[in-house]
């Protein structure tokens, strides 16, 4: 199953290669992984996507929170949250397929934010089934070029992690 | 929500403004004095000449020339199982680190506390590929509890502290700190912290009441309990509380190979090891309870063979440790308790004392009748009518003369199994070996290490010829700094574990097991200085022992020539269930 995961990381050299050898060391899956410091710049945030089974989550947070320099860690899947994704997208805009483009652009609530004679470059945010999406929507072969940052997620409403 | 104040850097630089400044070597120094460290193992280096220098100027602690690095790590590796201190080694960049790296991931798959400093090229040459440079960081980070690249002289002090404070709390482990040799020479102004508090890091030590109630009532219930415990009783201290424990309930006891000593060989309730060499009573009653109590032990395929075989019975279990992701990694626990052994152990006990008298006295009766019977199996047996020089005897002798109560590290293979098996320990911490990475030529190291600690104890090492040409340069350290250790070598001709599976499962063919060539290993003994002994009867070997461990102030080497077709036995191979063991050559075919 899919599971996003959550990391308050102190914010220090290193602190990231600790965690993604963590992955590789035990053969658990990444899906995405971002990472930023947060407010607090002696804080990184880091959204972990990740698919296993119950026992394999399990045994991942557990493993997070082993970390010395990991505060905390939280399974936003455990309930209601909100997942965000930004894509870029380069496609081939030229004759009747430019309109084509900018409507399911609009569709999808995208915006066109760099464009050329052939080409339109998209801005798409979303949770990343709605970016597999528009994918999925348009002909592949107009695609030149793809750019994700991989989910971030927060909890809603009274969620709230922080230190 | 509150937010831990850290203590920090810039705060321990205001408070030290009026202090002179000193070079980071120096701070390193005073600070392993403030840390309480007896003893450095170590080998210098280009990148560590100012702390090898600041060394020179000290009296706090007495640093140990070693032959190669591996055997600096293991050394204060091996001092760290025997007393429970932080064991330190110092080493230099690049070299100096690849060799430490086997025994940085030897203490860390058995969670030792260790500290091991080591240099590096200055700071504006990393990454430049400079002599000697290797990204240690990077390198020892998969094989390390934490570890830190020092990069300003003001954070050397904190970080020292913190690498103290990782390395001895929650569940042990290896610690490094990286020193860039400019941090050796930089200046600043020296206060040792007295405390540090990490937001990060907070190991739990209170195990769960409302999961120790659900325990408790769960052992006072069972009619085929079963205490199955390992090396986390030995790290946290907490022999007498499980010695109480299991006395309290009268049930049956195990102690995995990390675990020996945890609880005494010679008790009545001791069932002996579990696992792949483990005896047959300890696996049939682990695999027929209905109740097992895991305290600081992982269930690992050493010890539960098969996991699936394992569930096949049902059983709830109950596991104890300090680290929650032990917890339901191999075998799903129905009551997980988080803490320190210690605590959680004196809680059961209180608890079962208020409870009452046991009312599951019938079934345990009946339970203990059936471990009885399978003890009758007498699965240790071995020819003891042999004139060849057999192994266990050796051991058996060896647990004989001194009562049990000798520090006895060793190295890896067959010799550790029947070290493990036919030495009776009694007291915790006696017992130093490597059971997670399975490290040959760790013996004569640890031995160092433990002689220094307990200079007027015998230490002796159990090894092979083939395990102690692994570190045997370290010899020459033991004449250099007075440590004197007795070395059993139990000498078959051949990598006698390799052989053995090779026996049992390729069809008998001895794929480069044997070893031709074998120095004469009492003139090498005595051309390090030391006496060297050849055994090759069994009417000797009883006072050759005698005699060894009679010359307390010389290391021993003696030479066992023992029988190179000799087995250990029970076996239970590889993916196999704990239960499905074989017994003897007999039944081997």
């Amino acid at each position: 199953m899919r599971h996003i995961i959550s990391v308050l990381i102190e914010n220090e050299p290193g602190a990231l290669s600790r965690v993604v050898g963590l992955f590789s060391a035990r053969g658990y899956n990444i899906e995405s992984l971002t990472v930023a410091p947060t407010e607090d710049s002696s804080l990184s945030r880091m959204t972990i996507v990740t698919t296993g089974s119950d026992e394999v989550i399990e045994q991942i947070t557990k493993h997070l929170n082993r970390l010395v320099e990991v505060v905390k860690v939280y399974d936003l899947s455990d309930g209601a949250h909100i997942e965000r994704e930004l894509m870029l997208i380069k496609v081939r805009a030229v004759g009747k397929e430019r309109e084509e483009m900018k409507r399911t652009t609009d569709i999808f609530r995208g915006r066109v934010i760099d464009v050329t004679d052939k080409s339109y470059t998209i801005e798409l945010t979303g949770d990343s089934s709605k970016l597999d999406a528009f994918i999925d929507s348009i002909d592949k072969s107009a695609i030149l070029e793809t750019v994700r940052t991989g989910s971030s997620g927060i909890g809603r409403g009274e969620r709230i992690l922080r230190v | 929500m509150n937010t831990i104040k850290e203590v920090t850097s810039d705060s321990l630089n205001q408070v030290s403004k009026n202090s002179p400044e000193i070079i980071g070597a120096e701070i390193l120094v005073r600070a392993l004095a403030e840390e309480g460290v007896e003893f450095v193992w170590g080998y210098p280096g280009g990148s560590v000449l100012y702390i090898y220098d600041e060394i020179h100027k000290q009296d706090k602690f007495e640093h140990i020339l070693v032959r190669h690095e591996q055997g600096a790590v293991h050394a204060a590796d091996g001092y760290a199982r025997a007393t429970g201190n932080v064991g330190v080694a110092l080493v230099t960049s690049g070299p100096g680190v690849t060799n430490a790296v086997t025994g940085i991931a030897t203490a860390y798959m058995d969670s030792i506390p260790i500290v091991v400093i080591t240099g590096n090229v200055p700071s504006n040459m990393i990454g430049e590929d400079a002599f000697q440079e290797c990204d240690t960081v990077g390198i020892t980070r998969p094989i390390v509890k934490h570890n830190f690249l020092v990069k300003d002289v003001r954070d050397l002090a904190l970080t020292i502290k913190k690498a103290f404070h990782i390395a001895k709390t929650g569940r042990p482990g290896p610690v490094v700190i990286d020193i860039p040799k400019d941090i050796s020479f930089h200046k600043t102004t020296y206060q040792y912290p007295e405390t540090v508090e990490m937001r990060s890091y907070s190991p739990v030590l209170k195990g769960h009441s409302g999961q120790i109630r659900k325990a408790v009532s769960l052992l006072r219930e069972a009619e085929r309990p079963y205490i199955y415990t390992g090396g986390g009783v030995i790290l946290a201290d907490a022999s007498a509380e499980l010695k109480e424990f299991a006395e309290l309930l009268g049930y049956p006891v195990t102690n995995t190979l990390m675990g020996l000593g945890g609880f005494p060989g010679t008790h009545p309730n001791f069932l002996g090891m579990p696992g792949m060499h483990g005896t047959y009573e300890a696996n049939m009653t682990m695999q027929h309870s209905d109740v097992v109590v895991a305290i600081g032990a992982r269930f690992d395929d050493r010890v539960i063979g098969n996991p699936g075989h394992f569930m096949s019975l049902p059983r709830k279990v109950i596991h104890i440790d300090i680290d929650p992701s032990v917890i339901s990694k191999r075998v799903r626990a129905d009551v997980p308790i988080v803490g320190n052994l210690k605590d959680v152990l004196l809680e059961m006990i209180a608890q079962i004392k208020a409870a009452g008298p046991l009312k599951n006295k019938t079934s345990v009766d009946a339970w203990w009748q059936q471990i009885n019977e399978w003890r009758k199996t007498d699965c240790l047996k071995y020819d003891r009518d042999s004139q060849i020089v057999k192994p266990q005897y050796v051991v058996e002798t060896l647990s004989k003369l001194t009562n049990g109560d000798a520090f006895v590290c060793s190295d890896v293979g067959q010799h550790q199994m029947w070290a493990a098996q036919f030495y009776k320990f009694n007291k915790p911490r006696r017992w130093i070996n490597s059971g997670g990475l399975g490290t040959m030529g760790v013996g004569i190291p640890y031995a160092m290490g433990v002689k220094k600690a307990f200079p007027n104890e015998t230490v002796c090492t159990i090894t092979g010829e083939g395990s102690v040409q692994m570190c045997i340069q370290e010899l020459s350290t033991c004449l250099q700094y007075d440590t004197p250790i007795k070395i059993i070598s139990l000498n078959n001709r051949y990598l006698g574990m390799v052989r053995q599976w090779q026996e049992l499962s390729y069809s008998k063919r001895y794929s480069h097991s044997y070893m031709d060539s074998l120095p004469d290993f009492v003139k090498l003994a005595e051309a390090y200085g030391h006496v060297g002994m050849r055994i090759e009867n069994k009417s000797d070997v009883e006072g050759a022992l005698r005699e060894a461990l009679a010359l307390k102030d010389r290391t021993v080497f003696m030479d066992f020539q023992t029988d190179p077709t000799e087995n250990v036995w029970p076996m239970v191979q590889a993916g196999k269930g704990i239960t499905e063991m074989i017994l003897s050559s007999e039944n081997a075919e």
